[in-house]
């Protein structure tokens, strides 16, 4: 049995927490779909954390450092209860639940807050791995390889990683900050090809989009513009946000900048789904609000 | 032109929108020399080695809209300019995406920086210079603490009551949920007790 290791512990083959967050059960269905889905096809499986709460996202940290500690702390408690490594897809979910762990680790009085009001103790350390962590680990890159059935030969994409999985090291462990590469290889290990570009890490806006949307559509279509000069033809994404953005935000960014782009937003787990010959895909491609099937037929993928 | 001045006619051209600083029209600048304790003291991280490298504005995706570089922002808590720094566009149009912070080469972490003054903004009751974005987050916080999970036609429904908003985005909002993204009903945590006493209320 092939076994691997990530932040010291075997992740293939066993069983892992998960903590979906409100965009998977939102806004980014797709994610939380095709994530369980291709786990379950890679013999990872996954058990949703009972009663788990908002992480705080891009608004606690804004208005309140004790509640973005606190909130992700509870969920950190209720993995603790379970003993499992906690895999969170969200790009953000997973920055805060990293970040309110290093502060409980620094400060005394956090650990005293959550104790008051949760009426247990801080959580035990928790190994949080992002879905690019569990992905790309050579083990189960090597197992993906062996379980591609239609390889996605000729898709040309750009990799777009954002900000809260790799910034701020100090709190994300990420080696490679400014240039990361685990999205690239699983790519290449389903048979896309990612080309080379410098905006892997650049911000798409994040929770800007809902207030100043017109800042966000700059953003967005300084990424688009970017991506097509690196000769894509689509973007991958592992955060509901940055999906969320370039998707829904592409309309408004061709408008105020006259431009005719229409690039399609993948999530990384839905192109392993669609190269596993996951039979379910469609589902997935309808929540697009641009729609990523023509691409896809063009490049004989369905 | 003396040499203080002509550096900040330099930096406000460098910020586009006058912050105030060097600025002619404005009667008199009154430092507050507490300030940078203050800032210190909530942010438990000290602002003074900062040497002014640029580095942080050199990186920062979101400098076209601000009024205040990030770099300038520094500099400003640390001479005491409260109601300048309070008063900015600047602390509310950060995105909080770490460029910053990251490639500090003093370990200032300015995208927390931006947090702390966001908050003293808050308690203190100054008017944020946009009202849209504190009104998103403050929305987002009403309807967490609310349910435990977000629900977004609920944290929209909030933040167009706060802001007045009520067509924006209403297309979008359609083509959202004719696919699906948006749910009518919220799904609420049992533990809702809990939420209240971590979750703090907010005017605005
Ligand atoms: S990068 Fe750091 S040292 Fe350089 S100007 Fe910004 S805060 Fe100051
Ligand atoms: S965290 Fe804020 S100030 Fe820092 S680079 Fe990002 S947007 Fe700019």
């Amino acid at each position: 049995m092939c076994r691997l290791q990530t932040n010291g512990k075997v992740i293939m083959d066993r069983n892992l927490s998960y903590y979906p967050g409100c965009s998977l059960h939102g806004t980014a269905e797709e994610y939380d779909a095709s994530t369980r889905e291709i786990c379950a096809l890679l013999g990872v499986g996954l058990h949703e954390l009972d009663d788990w709460n908002c992480c705080g996202a891009s608004s606690a940290h804004v208005l309140s450092k004790e509640a973005s500690v606190l909130m992700p702390a509870r969920n950190l408690a209720l993995a603790g209860r379970e003993g499992k490594d906690l895999l969170v897809p969200c790009a953000a979910c997973y920055g805060r639940s990293k970040a309110a762990q290093a502060a409980l680790e620094e400060d005394a009085s956090l650990r005293d807050k959550f104790g008051e009001t949760f009426a247990e103790d801080p959580p035990a350390k928790v190994s949080i791995v992002s879905l690019l962590d569990v992905l790309a680990e050579p083990a189960m890159l090597h197992r993906i390889q062996e379980q591609v059935k239609k390889p996605l030969a000729g898709l040309k994409t750009v990799c777009y990683y954002g900000c809260l999985l790799v910034r701020p090291p100090r709190v994300t462990g990420a080696a490679n900050y400014e240039a990361p590469e685990s999205m690239d290889h699983v790519l290449t290990a389903v048979g896309a090809t990612p080309l080379p570009w410098s905006y892997k890490t650049d911000c798409c806006g994040g929770g800007l989009a809902i207030g100043r949307s017109d800042l966000v559509a700059k953003l967005v279509d300084d990424l688009l513009m970017q991506a097509i000069d690196a000769g894509a033809e689509a973007l991958v994404t592992a955060c509901p946000m940055c999906q969320g953005n370039l998707d829904t935000r592409q309309q408004e960014a061709r408008q105020a900048f006259e431009r005719d782009y229409e690039l399609p937003i993948f999530y990384i787990s839905e192109l392993v789904g669609l190269a596993l010959g996951h039979p379910g895909v469609d589902a997935w491609w309808r929540k697009h609000l641009l729609d990523p099937r023509p691409l896809l037929r063009a490049r004989e993928l369905m | 032109m003396t040499n203080a001045e002509e550096t900040a006619s330099m930096e406000s051209a460098a910020g586009e929108k006058a912050s105030g600083v060097g600025d002619d029209s404005r009667s008199a600048i009154s430092p507050d020399p507490s300030f940078l304790g203050q800032v210190e003291e909530i942010g438990e991280e000290r602002l003074t080695p900062c040497f002014q490298c640029v580095k942080c504005s050199g990186g920062c995706p979101l400098t076209f809209a601000m009024d205040v570089l990030p770099h300038q922002l520094v500099r400003m808590v640390q001479m005491g300019l409260k109601q300048e720094v309070l008063k900015s566009s600047t602390i509310w149009l950060c995105a909080g995406c770490e460029t910053c912070s990251t490639r500090c080469p003093n370990g200032v972490s300015i995208a927390h920086l931006m947090d702390v003054l966001r908050q003293i903004a808050l308690t203190e009751g100054v008017e944020p210079a946009e009202p849209e974005v504190a009104g998103f987050h403050t929305a987002f916080l009403d309807e967490i603490r609310a349910g435990g999970r977000l629900h977004e036609m609920g944290m929209v429904r909030r933040y167009k009551f706060r802001t007045r908003k009520w067509m924006k985005d209403a297309g979008l909002g359609w083509r959202m949920f004719s696919r699906g993204k948006l749910k009518l009903l919220p799904v609420r945590i049992r533990d809702r007790e809990w939420l209240k006493k971590v979750i703090p209320r907010f005017r605005r």
